[in-house]
């Protein structure tokens, strides 16, 4: 009787060996870079540059660089912490849940949606830390016994926040390096001189010895188990940095799910704006198949329905719990100096949204990118509408003041963005950007 | 000096057919040495169990860490947030839970290391000539020379009747 052929056979497109496999996905490691991957680069590493000058500025000449004031306290940089960290998520996401659910498709995306997750995260933390007014003192948030005998208060979302990133930094990292080992110890076979060197070093000798692997898948799944939470609970320990908080617009008790919606979707969105360039740019149409990108979108149009949802349900319960300054709020939001960007941010996040509905837009790759890049915007719009926009106007009118950032303000976004760029530009030229032993495994699984 | 040999087999079948038929003819330092993990393999070389409970003793390690931490730091330095019970712990939940996860996340990756012997400087069947095959597209046996039933010969012909190509490694 013939084999019934594997429901993901067309997961990898393309006539292939292990051999051709393996060649293909090494490409962008091993051979000559493509231009647009140094214009990528050289654009990362000016923006890199302007953001460690807008960092000098922030240290030497302190907060009063920024724009914001009272009462909006909280300005791009929280907006821009939220933002990143949420984009982090959807990394974590796909190697994560989908490893949990068996799911093949992950299997082209997670490395480099992981390494998305790592500078992200870190792009997001230098927020915190330089808004702290005096970052050299930033260890006086952790638990350390002192001569003051202080301790942090472990009653606030600020000092859960502290070990919700650390953790989450590390075990993304973990994750990442750990699903490296296997392909290091390729690239250490594979490569001379100082890069076998390197490789040798990282891959710590790994051999893949079959009982090694045992147990290596043994911890692979534990950490993917654990990682899950942990990304759910990291969007909603920030989350709730906002709703401990009394400003009106920060009341909703769903902020939790809300914003871990918000953050796939956002996260899914960064993931489809680097995948459709890159998969082009080296050619990876049989291993990143239309397919992939299909069910991209469709998580996508599923977590942005969530935050969808929440919108309008922020309308209602502000009308429904009638709280004059909850209200007053919303109205501020809808008709204030500042409605622009929230009907911008309702125009995409709502309305274009449903284009993904329909496979004609889904497979449409140029929409598919564009409305990828327009999510982050509008994620962006939304996490200033959270933190600037409540925040400029409280109870008392006498707290009405608007936010205006500076120069330094938007060198410290674009920088972030440059510094993303150049690393993850940097390591997709030393690491592969698609699991090279993942693929082959699967590539085994679907042929055999 | 001869460290072993090196079989290669193009199958995941071929290569745990060969480990059965090695281990039945009595077999003891050989190693399997694959590009993915292989299914069926614990019944041949043996399963490791130990994971999942190593990971289950250190999540109740950092619980307790955790807890400990919080309770400990809170009743040391009394401060009424909010009038909010001093020891209210539902405030204490977010904490513990990091705790816990990045408690098992490190050790279990250290404890990985140390159950796989890594980091490895070095391993003799890293010096074959065609090891780069086995972390590609085939299935690697090495038999150490060290082995009892080891002969060179006799070794040799056993893995070819296996099906595979036997290369041999020495240092030179």
């Amino acid at each position: 009787m013939a084999k019934e052929p594997h429901p993901d056979r067309d997961l990898i497109q393309g006539e292939w060996t292990e051999k051709s496999l393996v060649e293909k996905l090494l490409e962008p490691v091993e051979k000559p870079t493509p231009r647009p991957w140094r214009v990528v680069l050289a654009v990362g590493a000016a923006l890199t540059l302007a953001w460690l000058y807008a960092l000098f500025v922030t240290l030497t000449r302190g907060l009063g660089t920024w724009g914001i004031n009272q009462p909006v306290a909280w300005g791009f940089d929280i907006v821009h912490f939220v933002w990143w960290i949420g984009i982090g998520h959807a990394g974590t996401l796909i190697s994560a849940i989908l490893v949990l659910m068996r799911q093949n498709w992950r299997d082209s995306l997670n490395r480099v949606t992981e390494a998305m997750t790592l500078f992200a995260v870190l792009a997001a933390a230098t927020y915190p830390l330089i808004h702290m007014g005096r970052p050299q003192l930033f260890y006086w948030v952790m638990p350390y016994p002192t001569h003051m005998a202080l301790w942090p208060q472990y009653k606030s979302p600020l000092s859960w926040d502290v070990l919700a990133i650390m953790t989450y930094l590390t075990i993304s990292t973990l994750f990442l390096y750990l699903g490296l080992i296997p392909d290091l110890a390729l690239l250490r076979e594979r490569s001379q001189g100082w890069r076998r060197k390197l490789y040798g070093w990282l891959s710590l000798g790994w051999t893949g010895n079959a009982v090694h692997w045992q147990r290596y898948r043994a911890v692979y799944v534990l950490l993917a188990g654990l990682a899950t939470p942990v990304v759910i609970s990291v969007h909603s320990v920030v989350s709730m940095d906002f709703a401990y908080g009394i400003v009106p617009g920060w009341h909703l008790t769903v902020f939790p799910p809300f914003f871990a919606a918000g953050a796939i979707y956002s996260g899914f969105a960064m993931a489809l704006t680097l995948i459709i360039p890159l998969r082009r740019w080296y050619r990876l149409e049989g291993v990143i198949t239309e397919r992939h990108l299909d069910w991209m979108a469709k998580v996508t149009l599923a977590s942005g329905l969530g935050v969808a949802y929440i919108y309008l349900l922020e309308i209602f319960i502000a009308w429904y719990s009638a709280e004059p300054a909850e209200w007053a709020q919303q109205l501020w939001r809808m008709t204030g100096p500042y409605a622009p960007y929230y009907w911008a941010m309702m125009l995409i996040n709502v309305v274009l949204l449903q284009t993904l509905w329909f496979p004609r837009f889904r497979h449409n790759l140029t929409w598919l990118f564009v409305f990828s890049i327009l999510a982050n915007v509008g994620m962006w719009l939304e996490r200033f509408v959270i933190v600037v926009i409540s925040l400029s106007r409280d109870f008392l009118p006498g707290n009405a003041q608007l936010y205006f950032p500076t120069w330094v303000d938007w060198t410290l976004f674009l920088g972030t963005l440059g510094f993303f760029l150049f690393g993850l530009a940097l390591f997709i030229r030393i690491f592969p950007p698609i699991a090279v032993a993942e693929m082959v495994h699967l590539f085994h699984k679907l042929r055999h | 000096m001869l460290y072993g040999l090196m079989a290669y087999f193009d199958s995941p079948e071929k290569l745990l057919k060969a480990l059965r038929a090695l281990k039945g003819a009595g077999y003891r330092r050989l190693e399997a040495l694959t590009p993915n993990p292989v299914d069926g393999i614990e019944e041949v070389l043996g399963g490791d169990g130990r994971i999942p409970w190593i990971a289950f003793l250190l999540g109740v390690l950092g619980a307790g860490l955790g807890l400990f931490l919080q309770v400990y730091t809170t009743l040391d330095y009394p401060h009424n947030a909010g009038g909010k019970p001093l020891l209210g712990w539902p405030a204490f939940i977010p904490v513990t839970f990091e705790l816990t996860i990045l408690t098992i996340t490190v050790g279990i990756f250290l404890v990985l290391l140390y159950l796989n012997g890594l980091p490895l400087a070095d391993h003799p069947a890293v010096r074959a000539k065609e090891y780069v095959r086995v972390l590609l597209d085939e299935y690697g046996v090495f038999v150490f020379a060290s082995d009892p039933r080891f002969d060179p010969e006799r070794t040799r012909a056993e893995l070819l009747a296996l099906g595979a190509e036997v290369e041999e490694v020495r240092r030179d």
